[in-house]
């Protein structure tokens, strides 16, 4: 019985909440228990936004995440308010081109990834959060290419549908980092 | 369960109201259940239902009270300060015996207070809300699944028994999303022959009243239903027991406050200590009677609430005083942590249930 808490957060507009719900889609198609839990309120007006995915062989408690076994840190502010709730053994993906520190604790995991930078280079600027994501799936040997789709195909919308291969191009280009 | 989608718990209970064949709505927006607003605005004219953003929530619980004299499912929904607003409303509702359904979303008070979660109008949902004698059949889901299902249930319940049923979620049940399955068919209508839909010159006027100016009228009126509260009080009861079998200490908790005692619940158990959860679904009826059980048989209870102590008053009644009643709990919105929960679990365990 296994269940991983993830924390995901940065700045609002960088994509949390939807690499979040991909995350849980992803658990959900997998037969997995799930919950999503986004922060709201005036936190997500330019300061840290963020969400709490749980994805779980049983069924799922407190939907809170609290203390993660993965976070994604986005931007500066969120590494320096989570950082030290990680659990020990953890693991903590940082987005290198927006935050210049290391991670200062020892006993977790640390991935660095400027995915801002990779999303501009490869002219999809908004899509730091999927590279992210990718890199997140295949650290934790999650990442499975129709996995990733089938999940994709419920979080992108019908009307965007064009958007769904330049997603799966994200989530390779973290993969692949 | 790959049937299953993924939807916010505001969403969820949206959609079960539209299954559940409700097909007015009439609100006024505020976090954290405006998500319930704007996907009625999007679903109801598509189906010939009437979604309407009031001036204001008591234009909004007064519409309310207008189609449930016609019989027709009604609903409206709102967050802590709005329903303060709508408390006149519920009581004119109980007091014409209107059935309808009211969800509250809560959110930290008193007054305008904050927009994250909290569980403190326990009082003012279990108590009824508005001035007079009366009750609101309480429901507290604790995952999306039960956000739906007990919007569904409230509705049955709000028709069978002539009264306003709440759901009474908060901020946490609101915004998050779980796999939801929404396989619901509407139950059979009931019958109301005192609904006002025309006399068809065929029979006597229905008249829609909450006022009652001769005091033995009214007194029997407040009798009558009491009566029907009683028999609601014998059948209605939900709750859930969990761990419950070989417990020492016994967890009350609703809604969110469950979710975070389950773990505790479980991280005590591995460290020695037997724990377990009763858990109300109806808040009210309350469930007295599994209660009492359990006060024969622990230590002591502890009520993990997002609140001062409201819970906890309903626990002590319920069981008699035959067992001390320990608080945990969070307010103004934050949460009670897992941690929180097992530490107090301990301390009140060290201490074999005393106070």
């Amino acid at each position: 019985m296994s269940t991983t808490q993830i924390l995901i957060a940065g700045f609002g507009g960088q994509g949390i909440l939807f690499s979040g719900k991909f995350l849980a889609y992803k658990g959900l198609m997998e037969d997995k228990n799930v919950s999503w839990l986004p922060s709201y309120g005036p936190e997500m007006r330019g300061g840290t936004a963020s969400c709490s995915v749980i994805i779980s062989d049983s069924p799922v408690g407190s939907p809170i995440v609290s203390t993660p076994d993965v976070l994604v840190a986005m931007n500066l502010p969120s590494l320096d308010k989570y950082e030290d709730a990680v659990v020990p053994g953890g693991t903590i993906f940082v987005e290198s081109s927006l935050i210049e520190r290391k991670v200062k604790r020892t006993d977790v995991n640390v991935v660095y990834i400027p995915a801002t930078k990779l999303a501009s280079e490869n002219k999809i600027d908004t899509l730091a959060n999927m590279i992210m994501t990718g890199k997140l799936l295949e650290t934790l040997g999650m990442y499975t290419d129709e996995g990733v789709r089938a999940a994709l195909g419920k979080v992108v919308s019908a009307k965007r549908a064009d958007m769904l291969e330049v997603n799966v191009g994200a989530l390779e280009l973290g993969k692949n980092y | 369960m790959a049937d299953k989608a993924l939807m916010k718990g505001n969403e969820a209970i949206a959609e079960a109201a539209i299954m559940a064949g409700c097909r007015f709505y009439f609100g006024y927006p505020i976090t954290p259940q405006t998500e319930i607003a704007a996907y009625m605005a999007k679903r109801m004219p598509k189906i010939g239902g009437t979604f309407l953003q009031a001036e204001s929530e008591v234009a909004a619980i007064n519409m309310v009270y207008g189609v449930a004299s016609t019989g027709m499912r009604v609903m409206t929904s709102s967050s802590s300060p709005g329903i303060s607003l709508k408390a006149e409303g519920l009581s004119y509702l109980a007091g014409a015996d209107l059935p309808s359904l009211v969800v509250n979303v809560q959110r930290g008070g008193p007054g305008l207070g904050g927009i994250q979660p909290s569980q403190s109008d326990y009082f003012q949902a279990t108590r009824g809300g508005g001035h007079g004698d009366y009750h609101m059949i309480v429901l507290a889901p604790a995952s999306v699944q039960e956000m739906a299902d007990m919007t569904v249930k409230g509705f049955d319940l709000a028709d069978k028994y002539r009264m306003t049923a709440m759901v009474l979620a908060d901020g946490t049940m609101g915004q998050m999303m779980e796999p939801v399955s929404l396989d619901i068919k509407p139950s059979d209508p009931i019958e109301k022959p005192w609904a006002v839909t025309g006399t068809q010159k065929a029979r006597k006027h229905n008249i829609i009243n909450s006022l009652s100016l001769v005091p033995e009228e009214l007194e029997q009126l407040n009798i009558a239903r009491y009566e029907r509260y009683k028999l609601i009080e014998e059948n209605e009861v939900m709750y859930e027991e969990y761990m419950m079998d070989d417990a020492e200490y016994c967890i009350v908790a609703f809604g969110i406050a469950a979710r975070v005692s389950k773990n505790a619940i479980v991280e005590a158990r591995k460290q020695g200590i037997k724990v377990g959860l009763i858990r109300p679904i109806t808040l009210w009826p309350f469930p007295k009677k599994p209660l009492l059980a359990a006060a024969d048989k622990v230590k002591a209870f502890m009520s993990v609430e997002l609140s001062m102590g409201q819970l906890i008053e309903d626990v002590q009644i319920a069981t008699q005083f035959k067992k001390p009643v320990h608080l945990c709990n969070r307010v103004g919105g934050m949460i009670v942590t897992p941690e929180q929960v097992l530490a107090k679990i301990k301390e009140i365990s060290e201490n074999g249930g005393a106070k």
